[in-house]
């Protein structure tokens, strides 16, 4: 097979050649003027190889496709029962009751929201300072240090999370945060007695940890993509630096941060093990962001080995079958947000 | 910016001026201090964590399974095991498939619509809740038929699939055409050429991305909980259920025993250990500039 390769460049010229190793990236050569090349090409069993060979890796990469699809059948199917059931009223209802067979999803949606607005609200504003600081104030010896800071904070597994959530960071709120939200936001009815440390706000904290650095890198990157042109022609102006990153920087990357805002928003909403650890696994929909709650990542996590009965663990797969559905769609936003901006340049997944 | 030795505008009046300077100093502060604040409990964590599993971690660790509740010592040696099995049996699957993949878009499809389709779909799916893995699982081949090692290990090892394909895209395309053209012409067919020389010239990079997977895949709880379950004894069968360090860390983290949290912590300060040094490594390598060799 080697050897009816050999005999290639010798036969052809040199511009067959450079346009032969141009067109080489796709599986099948195209066919060239010179019929030699051509019959030597497709008889040798290299040409054979090369067709099974790309044909080989573009299974595998079909292989991601048949990924989304496998899970996507096996989570209907699996949820069929209460899908036939409660129809959409499902994910309206409030009550959770094994033993009489009555589902409803709510609670568990309201505290998977809620947690993920709440890591939202304390999360972005210190997502895109860090980046800011990063890209445009840090000086360079400084920057690659704090970089791979902020990919270690990306890298920690969510359990170690919810473990440090355990021990330090509950009773750090319920001793000094808590009580000090408490007295100047108890009016609100948002934060109010009783205070355990574990729940709704608590979530909130850990989750804003966690989606932090992908939301700041991510940002970092699209912050990156911003021609420098656009940066001197605002100091050229007699910008200061502050109006420079202002005028220059953020409103040419906005599309691209809010992609990164929603990425992380997606990351949030199906982070499982630090949140089952922290959030006090109580389904109710209450006012007091320091009470308990549930969460739909949670409710798996806590209840699915323990669901003896078909139609419980329908109700768990279906409700995994909505976050399924609702992470595919905000991930997929988020990608096309981010691509608008770093068009041309990969986005590294984290 | 220099106030001083600037003329003003026509316009511009000084307090205006002093106040853009004051706004810019804020904003300066503003961005330090988030800085800060996101550093902070980094710091804690890995603080806290070297602090409470250096001092539980001893040889029994490493050495001994779990002790019945009440009586102290014992290690985590099953689930070190475990979630060694676990993760072998994940990357068999997952870094053939991925680097497969990422071949695929990187020298067959570029440019091609089903490539960048493929590229799409992958970033998506790295963004799904493990926890959704861990049902579709579940539901293909724990359903029915009990707790598996195997099942666990393919659960990892689908969501190993995605990471790998994306960077051994992004490694295979930093590798210059000059490259494979040389080899294409020396007469080497298509296939030889893609696997022993732009795949080894990019094989740094590729490597550490397959680290990069593990890394991430080494610390996953959700999507074993219902596939490989668990165990407390020694088991290194692929049809039982198997012990993961991840795993156990979870159940001794909500447990009311103090000597079940010590093992917790221990438990965590190796597995980080393990995530840090190949985050180190991929960075060490990624920043020496990964194809070297090959410019």
């Amino acid at each position: 097979m080697v050897k009816s390769e050999t005999q290639v460049p010798r036969v052809s010229s040199q511009a067959d050649v450079t346009q032969r190793t141009e067109s080489s990236l796709s599986p099948v050569p195209e066919p060239s003027p010179s019929p030699v090349r051509t019959y030597l090409l497709n008889c040798g069993s290299s040409a054979l190889a090369d067709r099974a060979f790309s044909i080989l890796m573009m299974l595998c990469a079909l292989s991601i496709f048949g990924i989304v699809l496998l899970i996507l059948i096996e989570l209907i199917s699996g949820s069929k029962l209460t899908i036939q059931k409660f129809g959409p009223s499902f994910f309206f209802g409030s009550a959770w009751d094994p033993v009489n067979g009555d589902f409803g999803a709510l609670p568990f949606i309201y505290g998977t929201v809620v947690s993920s607005v709440l890591s939202l609200i304390i999360a972005v504003p210190l997502a895109v300072g860090l980046a800011v600081f990063l890209t445009e104030m840090c000086p360079a010896w400084l920057r690659g240090f704090l970089g791979f800071f902020t990919e270690l904070l990306a890298a920690i597994p969510s359990v170690v999370y919810g473990l440090w959530g355990i021990f330090v960071l509950i009773p750090l709120l319920r001793q000094y945060a808590n009580p000090f939200l408490i007295k100047i936001l108890g009016w609100s009815g948002i934060f109010v007695p009783p205070n355990y440390g574990i729940g709704m706000f608590a979530a909130g904290v850990i989750l804003s940890i966690m989606i932090l650095p992908i939301i700041s890198s991510l940002t970092r990157e699209v912050m990156s993509a911003v021609p420098h042109s656009q940066r001197e022609a605002v100091l050229a102006l007699g910008a200061t630096r502050w109006e420079m990153i202002r005028m220059g920087v953020l409103r040419n990357a906005r599309i691209g941060i809010v992609g990164a805002v929603i990425l992380g928003l997606g990351r949030a909403l199906g982070e499982t093990m630090a949140v089952t650890m922290v959030i006090g696994n109580r389904p109710q929909i209450v006012r007091s962001l320091l009470a308990p709650a549930y969460s739909m990542a949670s409710v798996i996590a806590n209840e699915f080995n323990e669901a003896s009965d078909p139609l419980n663990l329908s109700a768990l797969i279906e409700i995994g079958l909505a976050l399924f559905i609702v992470t595919i769609i905000v991930n997929a936003l988020a990608r096309v947000l981010v691509w608008a901006v770093t068009r041309g340049a990969p986005v590294r997944g984290t | 910016m220099a106030t001083t030795t600037m003329p003003p505008p026509r316009r511009a009046r000084a307090s205006n001026r002093f106040l853009r300077v004051v706004i810019d100093h804020l904003a300066t502060v503003a961005a330090v201090g988030s800085t800060i604040v996101v550093m902070a409990p980094l710091i804690a964590i890995f603080g806290y964590l070297l602090f409470k599993g250096a001092s539980s971690l001893n040889v029994a660790f490493f050495t001994q399974i779990p002790k019945p509740v009440g009586e102290s010592g014992g290690g985590m040696a099953n689930s070190i095991v475990g979630s060694g099995v676990l993760l072998a049996i994940a990357s068999l699957m997952g870094v053939p498939i991925g680097i497969a993949g990422g071949i695929y878009i990187a020298e067959f499809g570029r440019n091609k619509r089903l490539a960048n389709m493929v590229r799409f779909t992958a970033d998506v799916l790295n963004g799904v809740p493990s926890i959704v893995m861990g049902i579709a699982i579940y539901t293909l081949l724990v359903a029915g038929k009990g707790y598996t090692a195997l099942s666990g290990g393919v659960a990892l090892g689908i969501m190993m699939i995605p990471t790998i394909t994306r960077t051994t895209e992004e490694m295979l395309l930093m590798v210059p055409l000059n490259v494979r053209e040389a080899a294409l012409g020396l007469g080497v067919p298509n296939w030889r050429s893609v696997l022993s020389i732009t795949l080894r010239t990019a094989s740094p990079g590729v490597i550490t991305g397959c680290m990069l997977a593990f890394a991430r895949v080494a610390g996953e709880t959700a999507p074993l909980l219902f596939t490989a379950f668990g165990n407390q004894y020694w088991s290194t069968s692929l049809t039982q259920p198997i012990a993961a360090l991840p795993l156990q860390i979870f159940v001794y983290a909500l447990s009311p025993y103090d000597e079940w949290h010590r093992l917790a912590w221990a438990g965590a300060l190796v597995l980080i250990v393990l995530i840090v040094v190949s985050v180190a490594l991929v960075r060490y390598v990624a920043g020496r500039g990964v194809l070297k060799g090959a410019s």
